[in-house]
C-alpha cells in the first residue's frame, strides 16, 4: 500500500526535476524546487511508515521548514537583485 | 525495495549533477544544488541513516542555498567561459573514476553482516550502549561519548570556518552606506508583503521550539546539536528575510553571535576539563555524577548543547557577513 | 474496524497519488509560468491532505499521528504562502522588465 504511493511521489519528483532542468525562466526553476521539497516531505513520511520507523517524522517536519525558508530566501534575492540593478545603473560611482 | 528507491534516487542524482556542471547560469546551478541536497538527504533516509539525513537537509538544502544566494548577490550571474578545453582534468577524472569503480568490485555487499566494518567495534557499541550509557539512539552515543574527541574536532572546524569567513568578508566593507535613490521602490525585500510577513511571524516561534525539541530529543531519535543549530539559525534567517537584516541584527547583535560561537566551543572543552578535575580523563563523562550512567547522560546533554550553540552562532555570523556586504541592504 | 480503516487509507492514497501525478504533468506541460504555478500549488495541498490523512488513519491515536497533523498543518500554511510569494515576485519582475524595456514606437 505504501509502495504505490511512494512510487507515485517518486515519479512526481522526477517530473519536477525535468521542469527544473528545462524551465526557461528562473521562476520555473524555483517552482520546481518548491514542488520537489513538498514531495520530499511526503516521501519521507510515507517511507518512514513503510520501514516501520514512525519516529523519523521529525525529518519530514524539518524538510517542510527548510523548503519554505529556501523559497523565501530565493525570492528575497530576486527582489533585492532588482534594486541592486537600479543602484548599479544610477549610483554606481558612489561605491568605493 | 530499498534497492528500487536507491536506484531511482541515484539516477536523478546523476542527472542533476551533470546538469549542475553543464549550466553556465549560476542561479540555475544554485537551484539545482538545492535539489541535489534534497536527493542526497532522501538517499540517506532510504538507507536508514536518519541523523545524517536530517543534517544534510537542514544544512545542505536550507542554509547552503541561502549562503550561495548571498554570495551570488555579490558576483556575476553567469559563469565566465573557460579559457581552454579541459582535456587533462577530464582524463584525470576518468582515470580516478575507473580506479574507484574497479575497487568496488572487491567490496562486500551493502549491509552484509559479515563485512569487516560490522565485526569489531560496531557490535560492541550496539551491545554495550544500554549498559554504559542507556540512551536509545546509539548514533548520539557514538558521536557524543565514544567518539567525543572527533566531535570536539568538528566543533572547532566549524569555529575555524566562521573565523575564516569573517576574515575574508569583513575586510573591504564600504565605510559609508551606498546612497540609495530617493525613490527606492517599495518592493525591496519581503518586509512589505503582508502575507509572508504574517505567516512568518506565526511560524518563527514554532521553528525555534522545534529546534530546541530536536536538540534535546537527540538521545531518543534523530537529532542532536548540529541539526538543532541549523534549524534555529534557519528560524532567525527567516526573521531576517522577512523583517530586514537590520532588525535581525538588533535582535541578536554581532557580539552576541560571536559569543555564541566561542561559547559553544568553550562549553565543550570545559566539560572535558571539568571531567579531568573530577578525577577522570579528558571527556570521560562517567565522573560527572555519582552514577556513571547518569554522568554519561549529563555529559552528552552538555556537549550537545555546546555544539548546538556553536553551530547557531556560526551560521548566523556567516549569513550576516554575506548580507552586510550586499549593497541593496 | 481495521478493514474499514484500511479501505479508507487505500482510497485516500489512491486519490493522493492520482492528484500528485496530475499536478506533475501539469507542471511539465502547461504553457506559461502562471498556469504551471496554478497546477503545482493546488495539487500540492490536496495531495498532501490525502496522503498524510491516509497515513494518519493507519497510525491511530499516537504521538506519530500528532506529528503527522503538525506536518500537515505546516504544509497547508506554508505551501500557499510560497506560491503567493513566487507569483508576486514573478509579476513584479515582469512589470519591472516592461518598464525598463524601450517603448515601442507608435
Amino acid at each position: 500500500m505504501y509502495i504505490t504511493v511512494s512510487l507515485a511521489i517518486l515519479v512526481t519528483m522526477a517530473l519536477a526535476i525535468v521542469r527544473a532542468l528545462r524551465g526557461p525562466s528562473l521562476y520555473d526553476r524555483v517552482l520546481a524546487v518548491n514542488v520537489f521539497g513538498t514531495k520530499t516531505v511526503l516521501l519521507v513520511s510515507v517511507v518512514a511508515y513503510l520501514f516501520g520507523r514512525p519516529d523519523f517524522l521529525d525529518l519530514a517536519l524539518a524538510y517542510a521548514l527548510i523548503n519554505f525558508i529556501g523559497v523565501l530566501a530565493v525570492l528575497e534575492f530576486f527582489q533585492s537583485r532588482g534594486l541592486r540593478r537600479e543602484l548599479d545603473a544610477s549610483g554606481g560611482e558612489e561605491r568605493s | 525495495m530499498t534497492i528500487l528507491f536507491a536506484l531511482f534516487l541515484l539516477t536523478m542524482l546523476v542527472i542533476t549533477a551533470v546538469a549542475i556542471v553543464q549550466t553556465t547560469d549560476l542561479f540555475a546551478a544554485v537551484m539545482l544544488l538545492g535539489i541535489f541536497s534534497l536527493l542526497m538527504a532522501a538517499n540517506f533516509f532510504v538507507l536508514d541513516a536518519a541523523d545524517v539525513a536530517l543534517t544534510e537537509a537542514a544544512v545542505g538544502a536550507g542554509i547552503s542555498t541561502v549562503l550561495f544566494l548571498g554570495a551570488l548577490a555579490l558576483t556575476a550571474a553567469r559563469e565566465r567561459p573557460a579559457a581552454d578545453r579541459p582535456w587533462l582534468p577530464l582524463l584525470v577524472v576518468l582515470v580516478t573514476a575507473a580506479t574507484v569503480v574497479y575497487a568496488t568490485f572487491d567490496k562486500p555487499a551493502l549491509g552484509d553482516p559479515n563485512a569487516p566494518v560490522h565485526q569489531h567495534v560496531a557490535p560492541w557499541y550496539l551491545s554495550e550502549t544500554p549498559r554504559l550509557i542507556d540512551i536509545p539512539n546509539v548514533v548520539t552515543a557514538v558521536l557524543g561519548s565514544y567518539r567525543g574527541y572527533d566531535t570536539l574536532g568538528e566543533v572547532f572546524v566549524v569555529f575555524a570556518a566562521a573565523i575564516g569567513v569573517l576574515f575574508v568578508l569583513s575586510g573591504d566593507r564600504p565605510v559609508g552606506d551606498v546612497i540609495r535613490p530617493a525613490d527606492a521602490p517599495t518592493t525591496r525585500g519581503l518586509k512589505h508583503h503582508l502575507i509572508p510577513r504574517i505567516v512568518g511571524k506565526l511560524l518563527i516561534p514554532f521553528i525555534i521550539l522545534f529546534g530546541l525539541y530536536v536538540q534535546f530529543h537527540g538521545e531518543y531519535g534523530p537529532g542532536g546539536g548540529f541539526q538543532a543549530g541549523a534549524i534555529i539559525a534557519a528560524g532567525v534567517i527567516l526573521y531576517a528575510l522577512l523583517q530586514g537584516e537590520g532588525r535581525a541584527l538588533a535582535a541578536l547583535p554581532e557580539p552576541v553571535l560571536k559569543a555564541l560561537v566561542a561559547g559553544g566551543a568553550l562549553l565543550y572543552t570545559l566539560v572535558g576539563v571539568v571531567c579531568m578535575f573530577l578525577g577522570g580523563n579528558f571527556l570521560e563523562y562517567s565522573v560527572l555524577a555519582a552514577d556513571s550512567v547518569t554522568g554519561q547522560q549529563v555529559g552528552i546533554i552538555l556537549i550537545e548543547a555546546g555544539v548546538g550553540v556553536a553551530v547557531t552562532g556560526v551560521l548566523l555570523c556567516i549569513f550576516h557577513a554575506f548580507a552586510a556586504r550586499d549593497p541593496a541592504h | 474496524m481495521n478493514l474499514a480503516l484500511d479501505i479508507a487509507s487505500w482510497v485516500l492514497f489512491g486519490i493522493g497519488s492520482l492528484v500528485l501525478f496530475i499536478g506533475a504533468i501539469g507542471v511539465l506541460r502547461m504553457p506559461t509560468l502562471y498556469t504551471r504555478m496554478h497546477a503545482a500549488s493546488l495539487t500540492d495541498s490536496l495531495g498532501a491532505i490525502a496522503v498524510l490523512g491516509g497515513i494518519m488513519l493507519q497510525a491511530g491515536w499516537s504521538l506519530a499521528a500528532l506529528k503527522l497533523l503538525a506536518i500537515l498543518l505546516f504544509l497547508l500554511l506554508t505551501s500557499p504562502t510560497s506560491s503567493y510569494a513566487l507569483a508576486n515576485a514573478a509579476v513584479l519582475a515582469e512589470k519591472r522588465d516592461a518598464e525598463s524595456a524601450p517603448e515601442p514606437s507608435a
